[in-house]
């Protein structure tokens, strides 16, 4: 799958470019920078935006395209926010059997969204996700570190309303 | 002395230096292997498997443009087994390849169509399956990107990083990768400087410049349009390639010919623009010596090298000269002093110029570029060398029987000075020719500047001249170009004047010139094969220096008074604008 890219407006601040600087400096002489910057970045800012690409890509005096190519390329990265609460629906063999793919549809029906993508307002971001590793109450759906097994489409409006 | 090493490959015992690759050591020995996405100095990854060799011992089949030789190496390039492996390459290629193949710009010029003829692919749809996603970026001026014909070989990617430019790249993983700009933007809102070296390095049609030829012709079969063609230095060593002739085949006059019976109403020489530009922007350098300007000067001619320096180094701009370049004084002059001399409306002119380059494409349509008033172009329509060759194949004309012709008189006056423009090192030869002249106050005998000629990246002379030492450096490529730019920021290097040119070897190896295979890119320098016909002419021409040109003395006389006049400077010069990368 491809990944998303952010549409929201970029909300760093001054003290997360500080910390970046610092983390290019560190960096900036090694072979092979742009991984670790990157995975410090989302570390500070919860995602790899254009914005702090850019910032990366010029410290480092590589071209953006290539700084974009690695965040592209590893799957741990993200270039959307995530949300106050991170609704994740496992799609692992298990999950997907048992109907994960019905609950993920109801799930970003309510909030709007689709995978990979955060509400404007912040609150809920949505990540399709591989094996959490609870095969035995799949399907599974979490929220940032609640549990939530053997879903039904039914039941995810019950579940996200929680954290309203 | 070289270390050696002996091997076999297909039994034949060879001794071949011990830092060659199987590929290298095999092309020695008269073997070709196929290759794909491997080009030589540019692209070098062992990706596509379609140079793969058996080497004995070896656990598996090796990439042998990539893997090196070593003593006692048993190859064989041939075995069915291989031959079964490059053809099941192929055919996983074609899986996901757009075979619309007959309306494809490189039908008959395709690295991809090539080889499936030549490995006996016959069925295109063996794999038949899921096709990715695919986009089609038409933004920008000068290249198409369609990557439903991309095979991610990288090859383009490797270009435009050897520019220093790296707009182009791989973005996301496994199936889904795919040879876009950072963001998925489009090339037209990323700091590409339109060189082309992209497209010369592609082996399919995936990346090709924006054709222009449509509108050629309908300003040509316009009755009320008077169109009028110049055609840059570069192309006369270069256009002959597209019909078959051996690379360095200077076809001037055949070009010429074939031009008027495309029916162009005038057949002009942009090396009367490059002239000019010549006596501007040596008195422009004059006068930065002598009133202390700021120093170094770079020459201007080179859009791809312009546009660079707006994106990358926009504090250098000031040092950039203010000359437009040879297409556009050679447009501007037509639609202003050949207009009114020759009572035409420059509105009803089309200036079509034939470049090397596709940056052209963009220059003439940059702001600040209209002389004859806002709204009319200096140039209209830049096509290149490309473009022009299918032109005259598609209006039939038979290119080896055409006679030789000379270009029409007005503004075809050729001089070695301008000839020379093609390649690097030559604008600044051309303009030491005039500016030594202009400062010993005589005409010299000695005007070969032969420490500027040839190949390579950077070239560094000191002349004495007037008295004083110049220190001038030819630089082609932008990685080059960026390392002495370098210096320039840091106050280094003492340069008076540094000429620039975009892509590798100058305009000759240009991003519109015609695009020769992997296969002869690797093992012949076109660079210099190209320039040989242009040193050539101006070595056999009776005028070899601009300021004697006498067109060029004729236009000052009547019109612009004297280099760097009021006049001047309103019809040839221009300004730049610094440009933001994201």
């Amino acid at each position: 799958m491809q990944k998303r890219i952010s549409n929201l407006p970029f909300k760093g601040t001054p003290e997360q470019k500080q910390k970046l600087d610092e983390v290019i400096k560190k960096h900036k002489q090694e072979k092979g920078a742009i991984l670790p910057v990157l995975q410090e970045a989302q570390d500070i800012y919860g995602y790899l935006p254009a914005e702090v690409q850019s910032i990366i890509a010029e410290g480092l005096g590589v071209p953006l395209e290539e700084v974009y190519g690695v965040s592209t390329f590893y799957s741990q990265f993200s270039l959307t926010p995530k949300g106050k609460y991170n609704v994740s629906i496992c799609l692992g063999t298990a999950c997907y059997v048992k109907g994960a793919a019905a609950v993920l549809d109801r799930v970003s029906a309510v909030l709007g969204i689709q995978p990979e993508e955060c509400t404007p307002d912040g609150k809920f971001s949505l990540t399709a996700c591989r094996c959490v590793g609870a095969c035995g109450l799949a399907p599974v759906l979490t929220v940032n570190g609640d549990v939530y097994g053997r879903m039904t489409p039914e039941e995810v409006d019950q579940v996200l309303a929680k954290y309203e | 002395m070289e270390n050696m090493v002996n091997i076999k490959i297909n039994g034949m015992p060879l001794s071949v230096p011990s830092n060659y690759t199987i590929l290298e050591a095999a092309r020695e020995a008269g073997i070709d292997i196929p290759t794909l996405c491997y080009l030589k100095g540019i692209n070098e990854i062992g990706a596509c498997r379609m140079c793969v060799v058996e080497v004995k011992g070896a656990r598996s089949f090796v990439a042998s443009c990539v893997y090196p030789v070593n003593e006692g190496m048993e190859v064989l390039t041939n075995t069915p087994a291989i031959q079964k492996s490059r053809k099941m390459t192929l055919e996983m290629l074609l899986s996901v390849h757009n075979r619309d193949c007959l309306a494809c710009k490189r039908n008959g010029s395709c690295e991809l169509q090539t080889l499936c003829n030549e490995l006996g692919v016959e069925q295109t749809n063996r794999f038949d399956g899921v096709k990715p996603d695919v986009s089609r970026d038409e933004s920008s001026m000068h290249l198409i990107r369609d990557n439903s014909k991309c095979i991610l070989c990288r090859r383009c990617v490797g270009a435009c990083a050897d520019q220093h430019v790296g707009v182009l790249g791989p973005n996301c993983r496994g199936f889904d990768t795919h040879i876009a700009c950072a963001f998925e933007k489009p090339l037209s809102e990323v700091p590409c400087v339109s060189c082309g070296q992209c497209i010369v390095s592609c082996p399919t049609g995936a990346l090709t410049e924006r054709d222009q030829c449509g509108e050629v012709m309908a300003a040509i079969n316009d009755p009320e349009k008077f169109v009028v063609v110049q055609t840059a230095p570069a192309i006369r060593a270069t256009l002959g390639e597209c019909f078959g002739l051996p690379v360095g085949t200077n076809v001037k006059g055949k070009m010429v010919a074939a031009l008027r019976r495309l029916g162009f109403d005038k057949v002009f020489d942009t090396d009367f623009g490059a002239d000019l530009t010549i006596m501007e922007e040596a008195n422009e350098l004059l006068d930065r010596v002598k009133n202390g300007g700021p120093l170094p000067l770079i020459t201007s001619c080179s859009p791809g090298w312009v546009k660079f320096c707006e994106y990358y180094y926009p504090e250098l701009l000031p040092n950039v000269s203010s000359c437009k370049s040879p297409q556009q004084m050679t447009g501007a002059i037509i639609k202003t002093y050949y207009a009114e001399k020759n009572n035409i409306d420059p509105k009803k002119i089309v200036v079509v110029s034939v470049m090397p380059c596709t940056a052209k494409k963009f220059e003439a349509k940059r702001d600040d570029q209209d002389a004859a008033g806002a709204g009319i172009p200096d140039t209209d329509i830049a096509i290149t060398t490309r473009e022009l060759a299918r032109l005259i194949k598609m209006a039939n004309i038979n290119f080896d029987r055409l006679p030789n012709e000379e270009f029409d008189p007005a503004l075809g006056i050729t001089t070695g000075a301008a000839v020379i423009f093609g390649t690097t090192g030559g604008v600044m030869e051309a303009a030491l020719r005039t500016a030594a002249d202009a400062l010993e106050g005589r005409s010299l005998d000695s005007i070969e500047y032969k420490e500027v000629r040839g190949t390579e990246g950077i070239k560094e002379a000191v002349y004495h001249v007037g008295g004083m030492d110049v220190k001038v450096a030819a630089v082609s490529g932008l990685n080059n170009a960026n390392e002495i730019l370098n210096k320039v920021k840091n106050g280094e290097g003492g340069y008076h004047f540094i000429e620039i040119m975009c892509c590798p070897g100058g305009c000759v190896n240009g991003g519109g010139q015609p695009i020769q295979p992997a296969s002869v890119r690797s093992f012949t320098d076109l660079k210099a094969d190209r320039a040989k016909a242009l040193y050539e002419e101006d070595k056999n021409l009776p005028l070899r220096k601009s300021h004697e040109s006498p067109i060029i003395k004729t236009l000052y006389e009547e019109y612009l008074e004297k280099p760097g006049s009021h006049k001047a400077h309103e019809i040839l010069h221009t300004t730049y604008v610094a440009r933001e990368k994201y």
